[in-house]
């Protein structure tokens, strides 16, 4: 952690699932990952929430943001490496839901 | 870099980004500037005083991070815990809003950095990117080939290593701790520190050591 969480819905080794919607704006979270599970690895703490920061306004209440881990295989189909390799996404809390450990 | 006889003006710094000073961007860039200091916003010495902060720092910054890391482990593990205070006790201002985390590889993992929605780097640390790592090709392939994309920097990752991408897009940026060459026992900081390229931070690229270098050195 690198900032101070105050509450955290997450922690690390959740399964956790980007909710794949549309939202215009200054939205941080890549598109491949909108719809695709993974697993969060570390909660880094409360930040200005970028979508209310980028249009003039405060970024309050802040966000926690995680790093959430996918599988390479998950995220592309056809992907050319080991099924090890992984990609790992900062991600805002309110763009995060529950997911079951199953996928 | 083209050059169409116009005087450089001693500038020393190799000039990255894509374009000229009498490029329509940098015109434009100056008209933005002149209406920002018109209505008060902010001030041509502020915008000077960025520029000098940005012109002050290299990957040199990060090079001497990662050669005092492999020197001692207690550094390492603070690097590794909290990059700010590891930066400010080599002296390095890395203060401000902008939070970083640095990413060992090891024997079973290897760590390349990319920014898809932007071109997120760690500047205050590092300085200016490469502009390859602001090309929407690296920023888009690296998520999806990243072996690929090392390759053609000409790195390649053996099957048995796992890649593990990170795409920067939030508020914490990252940085590369490469593993230390064998054969570099006797080597000073200061001649590790040699070893480690700008590549090798970004993880595109690791460090390399050959005996015979140092010996015709």
């Amino acid at each position: 952690m690198i900032r101070p969480v105050r509450a955290a819905r997450f922690r690390p080794g959740d399964a956790v699932r980007v909710p794949n919607v549309e939202k215009k704006g200054h939205v941080r979270t890549p598109a491949y990952v909108k719809g695709k599970h993974g697993y969060v690895t570390a909660v880094l703490g409360e930040f200005p929430d970028p979508e209310s920061l980028a249009y003039g306004g405060a970024g309050l209440p802040e966000k926690p943001l995680y790093r959430v881990r996918f599988r390479q295989a998950d995220l592309w189909q056809g992907y050319g490496g080991p099924p090890d390799d992984t990609l790992h996404v900062d991600i805002y809390e309110h763009w995060l839901e529950p997911a079951s450990e199953e996928g | 870099m083209s050059e169409n006889g116009h005087d450089e003006h001693g500038h020393e710094h190799p000039h990255e980004e894509s374009g000229h000073e009498g490029s329509p961007w940098a015109a434009r860039i100056r008209a933005v500037e002149e209406l920002l200091a018109e209505r008060g916003i902010l001030t041509h010495e502020e915008v000077e005083a960025q520029i000098g902060y940005m012109e002050a720092r290299s990957y040199e910054n990060g090079a001497r991070l990662v050669a005092h890391a492999w020197t001692d482990p207690g550094f390492k593990e603070l690097l590794l815990r909290d990059t700010k205070a590891a930066c400010s006790q080599l002296g390095i201002d890395a203060s401000g809003t902008v939070e970083f985390v640095t990413v060992e590889n090891t024997p079973t993992t290897h760590n390349l950095i990319v920014c898809t929605l932007c071109s997120c780097y760690p500047r205050a640390i590092l300085g200016r990117p490469p502009d390859w790592y602001k090309s929407p090709a690296y920023r888009s392939r690296a998520v999806v080939e990243p072996r690929a994309v090392m390759k053609e920097f000409g790195l390649e990752i053996p099957e048995d290593v796992s890649v593990s991408v990170h795409d920067s897009s939030a508020d914490v940026r990252y940085l590369v701790l490469p593993m230390r060459p064998p054969g570099t026992e006797g080597m000073t900081e200061e001649e590790l520190a040699g070893l480690v390229s700008r590549n090798c931070l970004v993880g595109t690229a690791v460090p390399q050591y050959k005996a015979r270098e140092r010996a015709s050195s």
